[in-house]
């Protein structure tokens, strides 16, 4: 019946009623999304910037330089990597468990509410937090805590020392980083039909183990894929915590982010060439990672 | 629609049953609860403390040891926050204003342009559909940030530099929100809008009256996606918005946490900061259900 519809012979009318509906998604989505990403490919091949407002095409120069000279780029690269590793799997993982065992519990959408609440706020608000939080002194509250332990005896700098920006990086981005992904899991187990368990309990399925690798993984794959996808892009932006936390860059670039790198380049130094080399890096990395698990993930005979 | 109908009753029924099956009091069961109990008490404990610290008179603001909820509540912080700030170039409330009137508009124009974008893509004879598909779910892929840069050259030759334009049309066409969309908008069967046609119903009627009604709970959670991001977002303003009477909530807490005086304006920044913050998470606790339906059908084959 669904397909009647369809099989209406479509004339050049329809096709215009069509088009007066999607142009003005069109017109913005080209402009504001899909112009960028070709803008930064033909930029990226220049040395355009403010001491050379006429682009000169350059090739691939500036990517050359980009990893073999640029060692600012490769300290952004390897923390972008630390949290991109914490963030996606880990993030991924919890989120992926706290749905599962919510989903069976009373009460699962307050619980739901108060574990996804923090990653709609502002980094910029939960800077008040931090700060206090993380004070570098007896004042904040991780330091009291750890001297009330009796586990430390002088207070830790958490924002001031590089080797310690990092980790507190991390820390917050997970905790407040519980993304898309986590309500795309939660419905995924919500719509799951009810039937199948019986079904499986009757092939044999013994544990929720078994439960979880034979009916819950195959069957959530969509979700499972839309949540990394949004996971690795989420990954790779981090730039507002470290920002908020270490302010702009951090001592020793301990918290600079490809992002942060990107942004200094852009509108700071105004050299637009080589952040805009950056920025396609950026897009390849993410759409690589994107294309890894959609072939992992996705199910191509549908 | 009887046979419909008749189905969601079985299925009701059928919840109701299993809910009275699953929830047998047992030891796992509690122990189950007390972990969840755990990660939530982890996981929103920022946020209690922002509530708490809001409310803090000043001498607890820095009172040595810290303490984490607030003795004495008073609504020091607030007062502090609108009267102290009047001698400030812009008063508080301008900020807030700009931000709600960003957000608005960002809402509304996501909501027209992703809704009749979305009903195109599914329900009407669009070409090259398959292929925009596929470009749009690219683009989910994409980190945001990568674009800042080059949309800000864009902005900036269209001499949008100060004006509400560059806060808001750039976040409208946003590939989730169409995504989003575009799965819940296939999920109504072709059966009913052809139906209505017949009935002489115009392609308008059909996006109007047929797919907007039916269609509430997906476009609800993209509006509370665009919600959170428009309101939410710092480096767009920061880029844009030079003049201090356009700027927005994010930037006035940054303007709060810096520079001199920042320690006699702790308690106003932390009251900045819960007036920033609460707007989502109300919106996100009317509308939490309905997210999770349309989340339901976000899934990618």
């Amino acid at each position: 019946m669904a397909k009647s519809y369809t099989k209406i012979r479509s004339t050049r009318a329809e096709k215009a009623i069509a088009l007066a509906f999607f142009t003005p998604f069109a017109l913005l989505f080209a402009i504001f999304t899909i112009a960028p990403v070709v803008v930064a490919l033909v930029l990226s091949t220049t040395n355009y910037s403010v001491i050379q407002p006429i682009p000169i095409f350059n090739a691939i120069d500036n990517y050359i330089y980009m990893f073999t000279q640029d060692e600012i780029f490769i300290t952004a690269l390897q923390n972008t990597i630390t949290f991109a590793i914490f963030l996606g799997p880990l993030g991924y993982v919890v989120s992926f468990m706290v749905a599962w065992i919510l989903n069976s519990l009373k009460g699962k959408n307050l619980f739901a509410l108060l574990f996804y609440a923090p990653s709609i706020t502002s980094a910029i608000a939960m800077g008040v937090v931090w700060l206090y939080f993380f004070s570098p002194d007896r004042y904040g509250f991780v330091n009291n805590f750890l001297f009330d332990m009796g586990w430390i005896s002088e207070p830790i700098l958490w924002t001031r020392d590089p080797e310690r920006i990092l980790f507190i990086t991390v820390v917050v981005s997970v905790w407040m980083g519980m993304g898309n992904g986590f309500l795309a899991f939660l419905a995924g187990f919500q719509n799951l039909d009810k039937e199948i368990f019986e079904a499986g309990s009757i092939d044999g399925i013994k544990n929720k183990f078994q439960e979880l690798i034979y009916i819950l993984l195959p069957m959530m794959k969509p979700m499972l894929l839309f949540g990394a996808i949004t996971t690795i892009a989420g990954a790779f932006a981090v730039n507002d915590i470290p920002l908020t936390l270490a302010g702009y860059p951090g001592p020793q670039n301990a918290a600079m982010t490809i992002v942060g790198y990107m942004n200094d380049y852009a509108f700071t130094r105004l050299d637009l060439g080589y952040a805009s080399a950056v920025a396609v890096f950026l897009f390849a990395v993410t759409f690589a990672f994107g294309r890894i698990v959609m072939k992992v993930l996705g199910s191509k005979d549908e | 629609m009887e046979e419909m109908r008749q189905e969601i009753i079985v299925q009701k029924v059928k919840e109701k049953e299993q809910k009275v099956k699953r929830f047998k009091i047992s030891v796992p069961m509690i122990l189950l609860y007390l972990l969840v109990l755990g990660v939530v008490a982890f996981t929103s404990m920022p946020l209690v403390y922002l509530v708490s610290t809001a409310f803090k008179p000043l001498n607890e603001l820095f009172v040595f040891p810290p303490q984490f909820f607030v003795r004495n509540p008073t609504l020091r912080s607030f007062s502090e926050l609108f009267l102290a700030l009047s001698g400030n170039e812009v008063p508080f409330t301008r900020y807030i204003f700009n931000s709600v009137a960003v957000s608005v508009i960002t809402v509304v124009g996501t909501w027209i342009v992703c809704t009749m974008g979305a009903f195109a893509m599914t329900k009407l004879k669009l070409p090259f559909k398959s292929k925009i598909y596929t470009i749009i779910v690219a683009t989910l892929m994409f980190a945001a940030p990568a674009g800042q840069l080059t949309s800000y050259i864009i902005i900036q030759n269209f001499g949008w530099m100060n004006t509400i334009w560059a806060l808001t049309l750039p976040k409208m066409a946003g590939s989730l929100f169409i995504f989003l969309l575009i799965q819940n908008f296939n999920v109504v069967p072709d059966a009913l809008l052809e139906a209505a046609k017949i009935d002489g119903c115009s392609s308008w009627g059909l996006y109007y009256k047929m797919m907007i009604p039916m269609t509430r709970p997906a476009w609800a959670t993209a509006i509370v996606f665009s919600f959170v991001g428009s309101w939410n977002d710092f480096f767009g303003p920061m880029l844009y918005i030079q003049r201090e009477a356009m700027k927005t909530l994010p930037l006035a807490l940054q303007l709060l946490q810096g520079g001199p005086g920042q320690v006699a304006r702790a308690g106003a920044f932390a009251a900045a900061g819960l007036l920033t913050t609460l707007p989502t998470i109300i919106v996100f606790c009317f509308m939490q259900s309905k997210v999770i339906n349309t989340m339901s059908n976000s899934g990618i084959k």
